[in-house]
């Protein structure tokens, strides 16, 4: 059934008939609401200093090349495209993508149910005519929008404010050829990382009523994976993410293993454990009830 | 229309319990279309039945049915039923007009009838002058007012209500409870809760009383209120000139006392006839134009004439 059908229909007819077309325009209904709520309240002001920092720090690092004397150096400049790929691989696997993006993720995720509740406005949307899975997807993807786009702007910046070192040739490597594909690439791990983060955090947001402490053991799991024996290391976001790395480590946790995970089984089996984790959610959503007290 | 299932809401057999804390226990209820009260002191479980009602909460025991939809059907519950609860927070940073066209749109309506149906709604509680002010700078009675529009706003056939009449000034009471009757009168349920009696008196076909969790009894409006005529109802009156207002308020015939509160920034009224007595107030404080800062019954002496009912009904047995 079309949206336009949808809303010829009287209200009490729209739930009976409307099905899954009903579903995509109350899903639309809360995106309109939840990416403003995330990208503009005042508790994103937090997100954006997180996201801001690798750019800072990327920035620091390239004055501090420029101005230094290994960059009039004409043998250093020929190495500068693979120092610097290493040095952002090294950057962007420890500051960004496990620290920037995860706990970027854990706030905005987590928020999206706790931050209601601790706010006394999750009856809200209880009282209305939606159902909780929906609402669940609705605010995950609400989330998922949000994320994306800051972390992605955060990856780009500290990417681009990396290479600004190696002025104007660097710039030239990063915006073609195999720097736009690797460009490309860290982007797309950042999005499967707020994909599979986002999703685990809003769960833990549901189950527990503080929590931090949860946070910090997925933060300490995610971080011993390398350690992990092969089963286990299948439960963590960062084992998926980690065989799509462009520019691979040599050594210690940011290291590819010897035989990664390819990135076509990678990516499907990133969105089915990110689709377990929101059938959990929602099932913790259908027994939730409203009780502000003690918060 | 005939008292089937599906025009009535049925509690069966139903008990709520938080943990080891009773919240309802064994509550057996069918309620038909009308205004229909719940009754009692505060933690009484009034609040517990609507939120079981609204499925906000999950019974530990018992089925509910609202017009024959099950509470845990959101989908097609929230399209024939309006809550307007408690819960004094909203949403950050709306205004009164974007918190209902907002929910409004949630509910799937179209842009055009949201926009439509949140004037409707916002004119109806008369908050139209306020509307597109943040909700966060509201008075209590426009927040109050604000939550009333909200659950109004999707033409419910069911709409429940906890203790809607909370912040209002008599004025605003009048024009919420004639809104009420209105509504009644288009063959709408509608479940107040309120532990003031003397306002359940004036609205209610039906009256529920609940205490610590039971519902003690249930029926017709009409033997509560000649229960409670033989009490006089207590009222708290803050305001500029407590002494002049005295001096008006002992000509009425109604008033049994007044007297001066010791800050002398208010009075206290026992009255015969609240209702007289609200009319004639309403009157000299717009006649001589003194500024009221609240009026209140005072809850010690409902809570008692309460206790005074459960007295009677316990002595019944």
């Amino acid at each position: 059934m079309s949206s336009t059908a949808i809303e010829a229909l009287q209200p009490e007819e729209k739930a009976e008939n409307a099905g899954f077309a009903l579903w995509l325009h109350q899903i639309q209904a809360i995106l309109k609401l939840e990416v403003k709520k995330n990208l503009w309240s005042l508790r994103s002001i937090l997100i954006y200093l997180l996201a801001f920092l690798p750019v800072v720090i990327c920035l620091l690092i390239a004055l501090t090349v420029f101005l230094t004397s290994a960059a009039g150096d004409p043998g250093w400049r020929e190495e500068f495209a693979q120092v610097m790929a290493k040095t952002f691989t090294f950057i962007y696997n420890g500051l960004i993508l496990r620290t920037v993006v995860f706990f970027g993720c854990a706030w905005i995720f987590m928020n999206l149910f706790r931050g209601e509740v601790v706010d006394r406005s999750l009856h809200y949307y209880f009282l209305c005519p939606v159902r909780r899975e929906v609402l669940v997807v609705g605010k995950y993807l609400s989330g998922l929008i949000a994320s994306t786009i800051i972390f992605s702007l955060a990856t780009i910046g500290s990417l681009f404010f990396l290479y600004l070192a190696g002025y104007p040739s660097s710039i030239n490597y990063l915006v073609q050829g195999v720097g736009l594909r690797h460009a490309g690439i860290y982007v797309g791990i950042t999005i499967l990382a707020c994909v599979g983060y986002g999703s685990f955090f809003l769960l833990v947001g549901l189950l527990f009523r503080n929590p931090i402490l949860p946070a910090l053991a997925l933060f300490g799991w995610e971080w011993i994976n390398y350690l992990l024996p092969p089963l286990l290391k299948k439960i963590s976001v960062i084992h998926y993410l980690h065989s799509l790395n462009p520019v691979p480590m040599d050594e210690g946790p940011f290291a590819v293993l010897a035989e990664p995970t390819p990135a076509w089984l990678a990516i499907p089996g990133l969105l089915l454990l990110t689709i377990v984790v929101l059938a959990l959610a929602c099932w913790k959503i259908r027994l939730a009830e409203i009780s502000y007290s003690g918060e | 229309m005939a008292e089937t299932d599906d025009n009535l809401i049925i509690f069966d057999n139903v008990s709520k319990f938080y943990g080891e804390i009773l919240g309802v226990n064994r509550v057996n209820l069918k309620i038909s279309a009308g205004i229909t009260s719940l009754v009692g002191p505060n933690g009484s479980g009034k609040t517990t039945l609507m939120n079981l009602m609204t499925g906000l909460l999950q019974p530990t025991r018992g089925k509910i049915s609202v017009l024959g939809i099950s509470p845990y059907n959101p989908e097609q519950l929230f399209r024939r039923l309006g809550y307007c609860s408690q819960f004094d927070s909203f949403p950050r940073g709306v205004t009164g007009r974007e918190l209902i066209r907002s929910f409004l749109t949630v509910h799937s309506y179209s842009k055009t009838e949201a926009k439509e149906l949140t004037h409707k709604a916002l004119e109806r509680v008369g908050l139209l002058d306020a509307a597109d002010r943040k909700v966060a700078g509201y008075s209590k009675g426009m927040r109050q007012k604000a939550r009333l529009a909200q659950s109004i706003a999707h033409n419910p056939r069911v709409l429940v209500l906890d203790e809607p009449l909370n912040g209002l000034d008599p004025m605003a009471r009048a024009e919420v409870i004639g809104l009420f009757r209105s509504l009644a009168s288009e063959g709408l349920h509608l479940i107040i809760s309120s532990h003031i009696l003397h306002e359940v008196d004036m609205m209610s076909d039906n009256v529920i009383l609940v205490s610590n969790g039971y519902v003690i009894a249930e029926g017709n409006v009409r033997g509560v209120r000649e229960e409670i005529e033989e009490r006089p109802a207590e009222i708290v009156i803050r305001c500029q000139y407590p002494t002049a207002l005295a001096s008006k308020v002992f000509t009425m015939d109604s008033v049994v006392e007044a007297r001066l509160h010791k800050d002398q920034k208010g009075l206290f009224v026992k009255t015969k006839d609240a209702d007289k007595f609200y009319l004639m107030f309403n009157k000299l404080v717009i006649e001589n134009d003194w500024g009221i800062e609240s009026v209140a019954p005072a809850d010690d002496d409902l809570n008692a004439v309460y206790q005074y009912l459960i007295g009677t009904e316990g002595e019944g047995r």
